[in-house]
Parts: C-alpha cells; structure tokens; sequence
C-alpha cells in the first residue's frame, strides 16, 4: 500500500457509529438491517480492510464503536454468532480467497449465517493435530468422512469450519487441510451430545462422504494447522475476556446471592467471598490492560492468560454459591433436556463450570502455551513430531 | 491531585530505562549485600543520585510543592524498578510516605523541599503499639503543657524511623487523631532498630516518651489516602521482585539439565512457571488501577488500593515461594539472591497493612454494604464497550474435550 492516507482515529469510527444510529434506528429495525448498515459503514470489524465490514482502524477501537452502537439499543454480534463473529470471520479475513470474504463476511456479521466449528474429534482433543477426520481430493473437490464432537451450534449452523487431513503420511501437523463447509451437504449428520448438566449444548457431526469444492480451501493444501491457530488464539481470546464490567458474569451471581440470603453469611464464607472478589477484579482489569497489544489485531497468547484465570475463577466461584446454599446447593430441576422453567440456575451453573477448565483448550495445555510462547520455556517432549501420522500410536 | 500532568508512554520508557540504568550501575547483587549490612542499611550517595541526577522523589508531588505533578503512576514506575534491584533505600518512607504526609497537611514548617532534594529522610509513624498500620486507631497520645504538645507512646514496626531526621507522627488529642512532627534528635525521642528478616528495609521501634511536637493539623482523611498511597507504591516495588523472580525462575528452568533436559521441558516445573506468570501480571495490573484512581482524584482509592495490596502482597510472597522451588537446592543456599526477594516479598507483605487486614478491608467496602456493590459506574475511564464481547462465552464456545 502506497497510500498516505491515515487510519481513522477514534474520533471518527465514533462519527461513523453514529451516524449508523441516526439512520437505522437499532430499537426499531430489523436486527438484520441495522447490523447490515454496521457491516457496510466499516464497524463490524474496525480493523478489517475497507469493502470486508473494516475500516483499517486499530483493533483497539472496536470498543468505541461498541459503545455507540450497543449503547444505543444495538445487539451484540459475537452472542448472536459467537464461533461466526469470533473465529470464522477473522479467521476468514487472514487466509481466505477475496470471493469467500465477499460471499461470507457479511451475512455472518448479520447473523443471517451461523456458524459452527468442526476441529474436535473422539480421538482428538488437547491433540488436535492428531485428527483423523480424512478429506480426499477428487477432481474440484474434496471427499470428506470421518466425525466431530463438541460442536455447539451445529444443528442450527449454515457454515462449518472444518480442519481435515489430506496426507496421512506427513506428520501431524503438516498434514491438515482448513476448509469451510457447507452444513446441508448431505453428508453432514448432526446428533445432540448430551452433557452432565442433563443439558445437550453440543453435537456430534458424522460425515460420510460431503463433499466440499476446491474454492472453499483456506490457505493451503497442508497448511490447515496455521489456518487453525488463527482460530484457536481467537477463541480463547473471546472467552478468556470475561465479563468487563464489576458485578457481571458469576462475580455478579456470587454478588447477587450474598446480598439476596443473609441469614446464610458466616464469617468464613465472607472471607472467601472477599478473595474471590480480588481475583476477579484482578483478572478483569488484567483483560483490560492486555487487550489489544497483539499485534494486527490478532490476539497474542495473552488470551490464553484470561482464559486460564477465568475458567478456574467461574468454577471456584459457583462452588462457593453452592456451598453457601449449604443443602438446598444440592437441589436440582431436572436433567431432562429441553427448556422446563429452570428455578436452580446456579446448581446447573456449578455443573456446567466443570466443562470451564477443559472447553477451548485444556488449563493444563493453557499454561503450557503460556509456559512455551510467553516466557519462552522448551516444548514438552513429544514422540509424535516428526514421524507419519499414520505410525503414531493411537487409543 | 486532579492536576497531574499527563506523562506519555515514551517517557516512562524513558524513566523505566533511566532507573534501571542507576540500578545496574549501582546495586549490583554485591553492592545490595554490602549495603545491607551497614548501619545505615542504605547507601546515602546512591539516595542523592536518585534525588538530583534523576530528580525522581518528587515525581507524584505537585509542583506547588517543588514536586513535578507527574503523578503515582510514574512513581510506580521508580519503585517497580528499585524493587526489581532490591535496591536498599528508604523510598518508603521518605518518598512514599512522608511526602504525600507532608503536601496534604500543607507542609507549614517547609520540610518537603528538602525531602525532594535527598537532604532529609523522614518517615510517617501510625502504628499501633503492636507495629499494625492503624490510622483509626493510633495509640500514641499528645498532651498540651502550655503552648506545647507532648507525645508518648510506643510503636514498632515504623519502616526507615531509623536515620529519619523527621517523624511525622499521628497521635490522639483529646480523642482527634492529629499528625505531628516531632524532631527524633530531641528530648523525649528514641528511635531502636529492629532485627529484620528482610535485611533490605529497616524498621524500628520509636519510644515517644514527653517528646516535644509541632502540630501539622487533624489527620484522619489525609492518613488514610497516605496510606493508600503508600501501599501502592510498596505494591509496584512488589511487581518489579516478582517480575525478577519469574525472570531468574525462567532462566534456571531454561538451563538447569536433568533427566537429559531442561527442567523447564517438564510440566511440574512449566507449570509452576505459567501460574507465577499469572500472578505477576494480574498484580501488575491492579497496580496500575490503583496508581490510576490515586491520580484522577476521585473517590474509590480504599477500594483500588486494597484490590492492589491484596492481590500483589499474596503474588510476591507466592512468586517467591515458587522461585526458591523451582532453584531447587540453589535456591536454599545464602549465595543465590532468591532469598533476598523471598525475605523482602514476605516483609513488604505484612507492612502497611497485612494481606488479611487489606481483605478484612475489601470485605467491609463490598460485601457489608449492599448500597456498595460495584455497579457500572466503578468501570474506569477508558473501559471499552468491547470488554462486553464474550461476556457469556464460557456458554456457547466450542470445547475440546
């Protein structure tokens, strides 16, 4: 780019934020329209290029145009399309073609599309590089069989984004292909997964044969593993963020329920409380100041830092509004899945905190990467680096 | 202190270089245990570079005051650095102090020039007779003989009360807690150095027995923001120990062989690492919070201050407990400095409040009064909107299991 033209400044994503406000009236319009008017004014991803829902603005100002946006009744695109606005379209804007940028950016932002992600497998987990999810080329397309677990969102998802081998004779890593793929091939079977909450949050995927074209590649064939990361680092960024604001998130259930039961406060239980408070607080303003010193916008393996903290302060957190509940802690509605009126929410949310620590990367893989990337100490031993993916053990 | 000048990224850098530089030229490991064991306990010609060739005492007081109103948050920057040194020096208690003692009740006798000009150490005693930081509840008493107030009492525990050449001394007049300058040369004033675990900061005992005082005006409001102050600068000296440990924890994990590799290769030891990591930039960040609020004057630094004390006291002491584990037997021995930071983390912990008493205090400030739960008008100037994003994410994210 030879361009001397500036990258806008906040002051100007605020204007622009609210000039889409004075036309589309986000409290009156469909939800569609109005967030189409965000894509087309540059606010859905501020840093995004011009013409991809960008403005080539810091990433840092994104919360400025949030702010006017969301302030003024706007709805927040990552909880409409969470693995769409979080991962599919970053991911999409660093290694896809410009006609699948154009064909998918917008509707994602909409949420005209959900998305979904098909990484996790039966026998891939921490090591996800292991899959065996196997695609095969077969003139302009790709053959795909083989399934995933743990996908959130596939029954309703339009789009997958799919990590597939395509040489099972490289090692792991450089045997993997990135793909997005279409959710209503015939190919593609989704199953409810039910979880230990009674609840039934994720799927199963089976594919038997989908077949993907050529053109809905991202990156190149067996450079699937550094299409993923990009991926990965955005979805522990999202969800090691936390809540921003004081009192929200299970801080603000722990708050809400100290304040709303005192006969059941006791010195021990206030002190706890206390240490939780501090590390909260401590862990939020940490996100804050953290926020935005990846560079590009990419989020560093300082996410996987929010991330760590978080998912042992939620579960840490909730255990100590079930123990304050004493026995009515061990009260529960139902485990039958489906959307009974539910009067327990916190004996479900000490549940659900279970799967915190292993959701979107392990803890103990966490504090590697945060061992290994941030303070630069050597890599576990691995047996599995350099031979065929086909020779490593597996079970 | 709302006319803090804003100070950019560069010149901290700057700064942060500048102190460094003084530290590697200075307080190399040697110098720190030479100085140690000298009676002083500190090395005076290295208090008068820090006052004139770097001119930093005075960076958080006002230029009313001949301060350079650059604010806390810079002189974080000081005492992370001379923390991460373990530079012995009574910072604490001249600088962090006494100073902001001093420009709060007006400074009526002109101390607080010297002070800034490295001539004169004073420190800020309001303890209780069992050394406990206790500004509601000092026991020192003053009497009026005449035109003169007179104070007794004993208190402990006072940081750098030993070469001070001013007291700054709260005590109770007819119930009212007034802070007072007593001269600790005169009558009725002594002042016993204790034996501290921590070699590299000093306390002693001062023994108020009929000491002639000067009034410096009531005291409850401006000791209780001293003592905010303070804790926040002990807690960025804190960041700069632990960041050190991590750093020489990291080193010996890259390069100690065992088993035919590094231990750091080794997830007992990894891990311990990535948890000391957390701490300290968890720590570093209620620091910056708290210096934050301090500067813009509003309300809410009891509540910042106490965040950053609980949080940064129990990381350095547990930073420091993991360094000398992850030296292993290095780490037990005198000559390793893993003791040094060990010894100086666990006696910064208990000054100026200890962990529990900073607990206790957060306790009370968000759990006992509902009215006080922190709603969104405690987020901070600058909070961005986008912090919203993810909120619920914990929900809805993909897992792999």
């Amino acid at each position: 780019m030879t361009t001397a033209v500036q990258a806008p400044g906040a002051e100007e994503v605020a204007a622009r934020a609210r000039s889409v406000v004075d036309e589309v009236d986000p409290r009156r319009a469909p939800r569609r329209e109005f967030l189409g008017a965000c894509f087309d004014a540059g606010l859905a991803w501020v840093h995004f290029p011009v013409g991809r829902g960008g403005l080539g603005a810091s990433p840092a100002l994104q919360g400025v145009a949030n702010r006017v946006l969301q302030g003024a009744g706007g709805p927040d695109p990552f909880s409409l399309n969470p693995m769409g606005y979080g991962m599919a379209g970053p991911t999409l804007m660093g290694h896809g073609s410009p006609a699948l940028q154009e064909r998918h950016l917008r509707p994602l932002y909409t949420a005209q599309e959900l998305w979904c992600q098909l990484f996790s497998e039966p026998g891939a987990g921490s090591d996800l590089a292991g899959l065996a999810t196997r695609a095969e080329r077969s003139g302009d397309e790709w053959v795909v069989s083989g399934q995933k677990v743990w996908t959130s969102l596939a029954h309703r998802a339009r789009w997958a984004l799919l990590l597939a081998r395509t040489d099972p004779d490289q090692p792991k890593h450089r045997g993997l292909t990135y793909f997005v793929l279409d959710m209503q091939d015939p190919g593609v079977e989704v199953r409810p997964l039910r979880q230990l909450t009674g609840d039934a949050e994720f799927n199963e995927v089976y594919l038997t044969g989908a077949r993907i074209p050529d053109s809905a590649r991202l990156g190149d064939v067996g450079q699937g593993w550094r299409v993923a990361m990009t991926t990965l680092m955005n979805e522990r960024s999202a969800i090691g963020g936390g809540p921003a604001l004081p009192g929200a998130g299970a801080l603000g259930a722990a708050l809400a329920l100290w304040r709303s039961r005192p006969e059941l406060r006791t010195p021990v239980l206030r002190d706890r409380l206390a240490g939780l408070y501090a590390r909260s607080e401590a862990v939020r303003l940490t996100g804050q100041r953290l926020r935005g010193t990846g560079r590009g916008g990419d989020p560093g393996p300082e996410g996987s830092l929010g991330k760590l903290v978080n998912a042992e302060l939620n579960q840490e957190l909730y255990a100590f509004c079930t123990d304050l509940l004493g026995p009515e802690g061990t009260l529960y509605d139902t485990y039958e899945p489906g959307e009974q009126e539910r009067d327990r929410p916190l004996q479900r949310a000490f549940l659900r905190s279970r799967a915190n620590t292993i959701e979107g990367g392990t803890s103990e893989v966490l504090r590697n990467v945060l061992a290994e990337r941030v303070l630069g100490l050597p890599g576990d031993p691995r047996d599995d680096r350099t031979v065929p993916w086909r020779e490593v053990p597996r079970g | 202190m709302a006319d803090v000048h804003s100070v950019d990224a560069g010149e901290l850098t700057a700064l942060r270089e500048a102190v460094r530089d003084l530290c590697d030229r200075e307080v190399r490991q040697q110098d720190v245990r030479r100085v140690m064991a000298t009676p002083e306990g500190h090395d005076p010609a290295t208090w008068r570079r820090l006052a004139a060739d770097l001119g930093v005492l005075g960076l958080a007081v006002d230029e009313e005051h001949g301060g350079a109103g650059s604010g806390l948050a810079t002189l974080c920057v000081v005492a992370e650095e001379l923390g991460r040194a373990l530079l012995p020096a009574p910072l604490l208690g001249t600088v962090a102090l006494a100073a902001p003692a001093l420009q709060l009740t007006g400074d009526p006798y002109g101390d607080l020039p010297l002070l800034l000009a490295g001539d004169l150490l004073a420190t800020v005693v309001a303890q209780d007779g069992l050394g406990r930081w206790a500004p509601d509840d000092v026991t020192t008493a003053a009497t009026r003989e005449g035109d003169a107030v007179l104070l007794s009492g004993t208190s402990p525990h006072v940081v750098d009360a030993a070469g001070a050449g001013l007291l700054l001394v709260a005590a109770r007049l007819e119930g009212q807690v007034e802070l007072y300058a007593v001269d600790p040369a005169g009558p009725g004033c002594r002042v016993v150095p204790q034996s501290t675990m921590d070699l590299t900061r000093r306390q002693a005992t001062v023994v108020l027995e009929a000491a002639p005082a000067r009034p410096l005006g009531e005291a409850g409001p401006a000791l209780d923001r001293v003592g905010d102050v303070a804790v926040v600068v002990l807690c960025a000296g804190l960041v700069g120990v632990a960041q050190r440990l991590l750093d020489l924890s990291v080193e010996h994990a890259r390069t100690r062989f065992q088993f035919g590799r590094p231990i750091g290769a080794f997830q007992g030891v990894k891990h311990r690492c990535a948890d000391m990591l957390v701490a300290v930039e968890t720590a570093r960040s209620t620091v910056a919070h708290a210096a934050e609020v301090a500067d813009a004057g509003g309300p809410g630094l009891a509540l910042a201050a106490s965040l950053a004390a609980v949080t940064t006291k129990e990381a350095a002491v547990q930073v420091a407990k993991q360094a000398v584990q992850v030296h292993g037997g290095l780490g037990f021995t005198w000559e390793h400095p893993a003791h040094l930071y060990l010894k100086r983390a666990v006696g910064d912990a208990a000054l100026l409040g200890t962990p529990a008493w900073h607990r206790e205090r957060l306790a009370r400030l968000v759990l006992d009064d509902p009215a006080a739960l922190p709603g969104p008008d405690a987020v901070p100037a600058g909070a961005e909107a986008a912090d919203l994003v993810g909120a619920d994410a914990p929900e809805l994210a993909g897992s792999r299991a």
